[in-house]
């Protein structure tokens, strides 16, 4: 409730505030019982007293009485106010009313708003939201908003974080799957080989990876590399290199990169491994308290979409 | 300021006491009074002369303009609509988005220099006769005098007890008072929602909540301010009355009474010569006083009260006619004039002084620009943001890809086709949009683009942090395929990885 560390400060505002608006008050009383002289040409003789540049004298004028009556207005909203609302302190107001609360309820009242358009998506099968344009534009935005930041906002993909567009999937294009991953996220993590293998050991794995889809790699090397990729990396990759699905591990063998097909990328990520450093471990993030199940449902028939559309590539 | 710092006192607080020590102003007594005055309700004379007829014809003019504009239609659409919901402004074959916000910029300095420069030449004009609180006092007094009669009527009726026929005539006036503030409200509205639409909403109690609202608004607004505040909105709360004064010179016309020739002042009959009985001109019939819509007495020199809407001069005027003397004992003068003497045509040539014509050639010249640029503008837009948390990818081996989004704006109303290309690094290619991009009439559209570009080995930095081989400098074209000369260009950086 109170961002205060100490009841002091609460009662300092608390106290600040009400004599402010006390004096405010009184102030106006005093001025509203002050009489001054008017000359007989309709003039007031008294100044305030105040003189600039040595004879600028500042007349005592009335004001129209009606202005006084907005003062006091205003005092008495102000009083209103502080009851109603947490403005002295620590009180909280009569209301209850609390900025995380106005946030909450506006952000409840769009989505009421909104929950219509999504849920109707919601029935129809993911090939049919796919081809509605509507659904369309609102999975877009959708996208832009939630994935762009990591996929592109083409939905390309980048280094790490793998393209949408193609029919190339680390778990699974079908659309099941697909919203299991937007709704619980992935983590899929390549251990370190660096230690294991040594730098020949790495030079020679690279290059029988680089063979795998064809780029350009050293004979010998892709011999010696074939045995220990037998021995370290079928585990996860298969023994023919064509990956994993169930572990997200890629296939090796489709000219697609998820790091990138330069030897020197290729060897930082045997010896390194992929997706975790001392410190964390990289994800793709679980989106299912950042979205309702409506629009995990339309964001994956978008998704879906991406590479099932026919959209050039 | 005339008359330095004493006088800079007049302007602000009123009159001092030696201008005012009439016959008149002595006659009532001292006394004590309230810091809270309560207003005294002004029962402005009407009246008829050359300043009355320009100030109904800007009045009559003016409103012509603020209620007939929004009918006006364009090309199937309304003239002059300002779109909020759309962020889009029409003006006749004009379409400004929010990128022009620099317009209206250009709108407000413009309209201030034009205010320096009216106030500078001959006070406050735009108080006298165009502003809309004088306007529509004056449409409200009007509708006032049609229904409850003249002043001295309408004294009476305020003084007397309620009976039916006052009940009658003030509910009448406040009627025709409530229909002008609808219809006003409703037609400031209409600028920014289809005023047709909006008409036929509103008798189908369909309005939105923002609608009912500002129709409301403005519609109390002018009720309050015309019908109640009148010239206290000028007395109490208008910046601009409080300041017109820096704006003055002593050659600025200002609405003055002629004391040489009018003191001292005295009543006398119809006829007789003023100066054998030692009178001046100023026969003390208060008709000035009379007609004052913010109840000065103008023979008391220049106050901040006065709007320069001119009643008096031609009040006086009148009288001066019926007295057989020359007109202009109050009338449009300068200090200079007065104090030196000077005849009309020296007085008007000072017009054309330093101060007056600076403002005119920075108002001119800024008036000249400000066409010439709307005149030659370029109605596409387009801005280019490089996707920031993916700066670069692998495609396919040795293929890069960088992307980025493509704003287009196709500002005007001609729907256009848009070829966009890239130059800057070897084997470039615009990738992931159909060619030509098609853009409706004042549409905007945001692309998902990529740039490719194929890369050897060799080309790649071999350090991440060798920004040199990393970053390259390109530059976007996008040029409409009908109009060659339609095209934008911006440059951007496409990022080759490691």
């Amino acid at each position: 409730m109170s961002d205060f560390t100490s009841d002091f400060w609460g009662l300092y505002v608390a106290v600040l505030t009400l004599v402010s608006v006390l004096a405010c008050g009184v102030i106006l009383y005093v001025m509203g019982r002050m009489r001054v002289i008017k000359r007989p040409d309709g003039e007031t003789a008294s100044t305030t007293g105040h003189v600039w540049d040595e004879d600028l004298r500042e007349y005592n004028n009335p004001l129209p009485r009606w202005w006084s009556w907005l003062f006091w207005i205003t005092i008495v909203f102000s009083l209103v106010y502080l009851a109603l609302y947490p403005g002295l302190g620590k009180v909280p107001g009569v209301l209850g009313w609390t900025s995380t609360g106005a946030y909450l309820s506006e952000r409840k009242a769009v989505d009421d708003e909104v929950r219509p358009l999504y849920a109707k998506y919601q029935g129809m099968d993911v090939k049919e939201v796919a081809a509605d344009p509507l659904a369309q534009g609102m999975g877009e935005r959708l996208f832009l908003n939630q994935c762009a930041q990591c996929h592109g906002s083409d939905a390309g993909g980048s280094k790490g974080y793998p393209s949408l567009r193609d029919r190339d999937w680390l778990y699974g294009g079908d659309p099941a799957t697909i919203r299991e991953t937007i709704t619980d996220g992935r983590s899929g993590v390549m251990p370190a080989f660096g230690a294991a293998l040594g730098d020949e050991g790495v030079s020679n794995v690279v290059h029988y990876v680089r063979s795998l889809s064809g780029l350009p790699a050293d004979n010998l090397k892709v011999h010696y590399g074939k045995a220990l990729f037998a021995a370290n990396c079928v585990a996860c990759h298969g023994a023919d290199g064509k990956g994993n699905r169930a572990m997200g591990a890629p296939n090796l063998t489709d000219g697609i990169w998820l790091y990138g097909s330069s030897p020197a990328v290729i060897a930082e990520t045997v010896t390194q491994g992929r997706g975790m450093t001392a410190t964390s471990v990289k994800r793709m993030p679980a989106h299912k308290d950042m979205l309702d199940e409506a629009k995990i449902y339309l964001l994956t028939a978008y998704v879906w979409g991406l590479s099932n559309r026919g959209t050039s590539q | 300021m005339p008359g330095g710092s004493d006088s800079a006192l007049k302007v602000v607080r009123g009159p001092t006491s030696r201008r005012a020590a009439g016959p008149v102003a002595s006659a009532a007594a001292t006394e004590e009074i309230s810091l809270y005055e309560i207003r005294r309700k002004i029962y402005p004379r009407v009246v008829h002369g050359w300043f009355a007829r320009w100030r109904w014809g800007l009045v009559i003019s003016t409103q012509l303009l603020y209620y007939g504009v929004p009918w006006v239609n364009w090309n199937g659409r309304q003239a002059v609509l300002f779109d909020l919901g759309a962020r889009k402004f029409y003006i006749g074959g004009l379409v400004l988005w929010p990128q022009d916000v620099i317009y209206l910029s250009i709108l407000l300095i413009l309209a201030a220099f034009a205010l320096f420069l009216f106030t500078t030449v001959a006070g406050r004009l735009w108080c006298g006769y165009a502003c809309p609180q004088t306007v529509y006092t004056d449409i409200f007094s009007w509708i006032e005098r049609k229904i409850e009669g003249p002043p001295q009527a309408r004294k009476r009726l305020d003084a007397s007890s309620l009976s039916l026929e006052k009940f009658v005539l003030k509910a009448v006036k406040h009627i025709a008072w409530f229909i002008v503030a609808l219809w006003t409200g409703y037609t400031f509205v209409g600028y920014f929602s289809p005023i047709r639409e909006l008409g036929i909403n509103m008798m189908t109690w369909r309005l939105g909540p923002w609608e009912s609202f500002w129709i409301v608004f403005y519609g109390c607004a002018t009720y309050g301010n015309a019908g109640f505040l009148r010239e206290q909105v000028c007395k109490y709360m208008c910046p601009y009355a409080r300041f017109q004064s820096v704006m003055f010179d002593k050659d600025t016309l200002v609405i003055t009474y002629d004391e040489a020739r009018g003191e001292p002042r005295g009543s006398r009959r119809r006829g007789a010569v003023g100066r054998e009985q030692g009178l001046g001109d100023c026969v003390a019939c208060n008709i000035c006083v009379q007609v004052c819509p913010t109840g000065i007495d103008i023979r008391k020199g220049l106050q901040y009260e006065c709007i320069g809407c001119a009643a008096c001069i031609d009040g006086c005027n009148q009288v001066m006619d019926k007295m057989g003397y020359a007109r202009g004992l109050i009338r449009y003068s300068t200090q200079n004039a007065l104090t030196r003497g000077y005849d009309r045509p020296t007085m008007w040539r000072r017009v054309l002084r330093p101060r007056t014509l600076a403002y005119s050639t920075v108002l001119v010249a800024l008036t000249i620009v400000t066409v010439v640029s709307i005149a030659v503008r370029n109605p596409l837009k387009v801005d280019i943001i490089r996707d920031r948390g993916a700066l670069a990818r692998e495609a396919a081996p040795g293929v890069i890809e960088n992307v980025y989004r493509i704003q287009l704006m196709n500002t005007d109303e001609t729907p256009r086709r848009f070829e966009i290309r890239a130059d800057g690094f070897p084997g470039l290619t615009v990738e992931g949009i159909e060619q030509p991009v098609a853009l409706g009439a004042a549409q905007s559209r945001m692309l998902a683009v990529r740039l490719r570009a194929p890369i050897d080995d060799a080309a790649r930095p071999s350090d991440a942090r060798d920004l040199k081989s990393r970053l390259h400098n390109i530059e976007f074209t996008v040029r409409s395929v009908d109009e060659p000369q339609v095209v934008r260009h911006e440059t951007s950086t496409f990022i080759v990885p490691r």
